[in-house]
């Protein structure tokens, strides 16, 4: 059996839907991986010790443990205890936690690279801890983490088939549909894994440039 | 039925998942060293091949991989089974990550231990396994570890072209017991368990090899 062109290029309109599905879950996750992350950084550097232990222990459980059997978890166990979220929710849900664990080790060296005398000049200027954090401390740590956390926005991007285990009709679900319709997975499965290729190559290019343009505006 | 005798029916889907994943680290550790040192080369002829396999291991879902060697090359005849398949699969995908580690590694041996090589007249291939790799391989182990964890972790795809292992069992016993809540704790906390052993296993060899240095 050989690669058929024309029936590629007939399946193609087949995965818009798709992929407009993949690329929502993929902010979506962000979004909650960005958030959450910086709120488990903070409570890392917490000063109550038990905060501070807890959560690094989560982080550490959360990094240690497949992805795919923590989207199980949360799409068998979620509605046992009385939580109804779609299937989209909970895979986006999975993903956000399980990225956010991830980007709290990127923030957490990215609050230790902002010097002691922001701190302290923080401190002379009579600003409110609160303020310290916000205004001082979390824009320049931030800054010097964006690629770090460019790293993470394309590898979630390539987690997204996993969502295909608990039915969201993402790219590989889309793929195996039309497989099992037609028996023809060559076209298909190619033609999906193409897709990543080239966005996951475009992002990385993207991420250089901002890189780039991050390191222009510190100089 | 009691946690007991929940372990136990998980415990042989435990034993594959360590399988698959020892099997596939050893493909990766192999496909690692061999793109690694094949991007560091000057001939563009053995540099552009493993640049290839790098970034289309890298640049696509590990999932998309697996179903990729699992369903499409039996169509061209390359038919390896699902457990070929999935030892295949994570292997290629970590060997990729990890041809990356060899290839950063190699660089940041300082240039004046190639020169020095030169100077005493040693061969390419003798400066590469007595005076290079040597010097590399310290600042290799920890990235290591990390993707050791990352292919654990995968091993977990592999359920879903139903190789038996933990997570696959999991969801059997899932449907014929209803404990759901009970079965993926423990499976959770078997990869946990899993994953603090990889730690401290690659804390071992990192002592050593400091120790050596």
């Amino acid at each position: 059996m050989i690669f058929d062109w024309n029936y590629a290029l007939g399946i193609l309109p087949q995965f818009a839907p798709a992929l407009w599905i993949t690329l929502q879950a993929t902010a979506a996750g962000m979004l909650l991986a960005l958030t959450l992350g910086l709120v488990l950084a903070l409570l890392r550097r917490c000063d109550v010790a038990w905060v501070s232990w807890l959560t690094a222990g989560v982080i550490e459980f959360v990094r240690s443990t497949p992805l795919l059997v923590q989207i199980y978890f949360l799409f068998y166990v979620l509605p046992e205890t009385g939580m109804r979220l779609s299937a989209f929710a909970t895979g986006t849900l999975a993903l956000g936690v399980h990225y956010a664990a991830y980007c709290a080790e990127v923030y957490r060296a990215g609050l230790d690279a902002v010097p002691r005398g922001q701190w302290d000049a923080a401190a002379a200027l009579n600003l409110g801890p609160l303020r310290t954090l916000w205004r001082i401390i979390v824009p320049q740590a931030v800054a010097r983490v964006v690629p770090a956390l460019g790293n993470y926005l394309v590898a979630m991007f390539k987690d997204t088939p996993l969502l295909s285990a608990i039915t969201v009709v993402e790219l590989l679900q889309t793929a195996k549909m039309i497989g099992a319709e037609s028996f023809r997975y060559v076209e298909a499965l190619t033609l999906v894994g193409v897709f990543f290729l080239l966005l996951s190559l475009g992002a990385a290019a993207l991420i250089r440039v901002v890189e780039g343009r991050l390191q222009v505006a510190h100089a | 039925m009691p946690y007991a005798e929940l372990a136990a029916t998980l415990s042989s889907g435990l034993l594959v998942t360590v399988q698959v994943t020892a099997g596939a680290a050893l493909l990766a550790v192999v496909m690692a060293v061999i793109a690694g040192l094949a991007r560091s080369s000057r001939n563009p002829l053995v540099r552009w091949p493993a640049a290839t396999y790098v970034e289309i291991f890298r640049g696509t879902s590990a999932l998309v991989q697996l179903f990729w060697i699992y369903f499409v090359l039996p169509r061209f005849g390359i038919d390896i089974g699902a457990i070929a398949a999935a030892v295949a699969a994570l292997g290629l995908n970590a060997g990729a990550y990890g041809a990356e580690v060899v290839r950063g590694a190699i660089r940041a041996v300082p240039q004046g231990q190639r020169d020095a090589a030169v100077a005493l007249n040693l061969s390419p291939a003798r400066t590469l396994f007595r005076v290079i790799w040597p010097q590399a391989v310290p600042a290799m182990l920890p990235p290591a570890g990390n993707l050791a964890i990352e292919l654990l972790k995968n091993s977990a795809l592999v359920s879903l072209i139903a190789v038996s292992e933990l997570t696959f069992t999991a969801q059997l016993l899932r449907t014929s017991t209803l404990q759901t809540t009970e079965i993926f704790t423990l499976v959770l906390l078997a990869y946990f368990a899993l994953a603090l052993c990889i730690t401290a296993g690659m804390r071992r060899v990192e002592r050593r090899w400091k120790i050596a240095a």
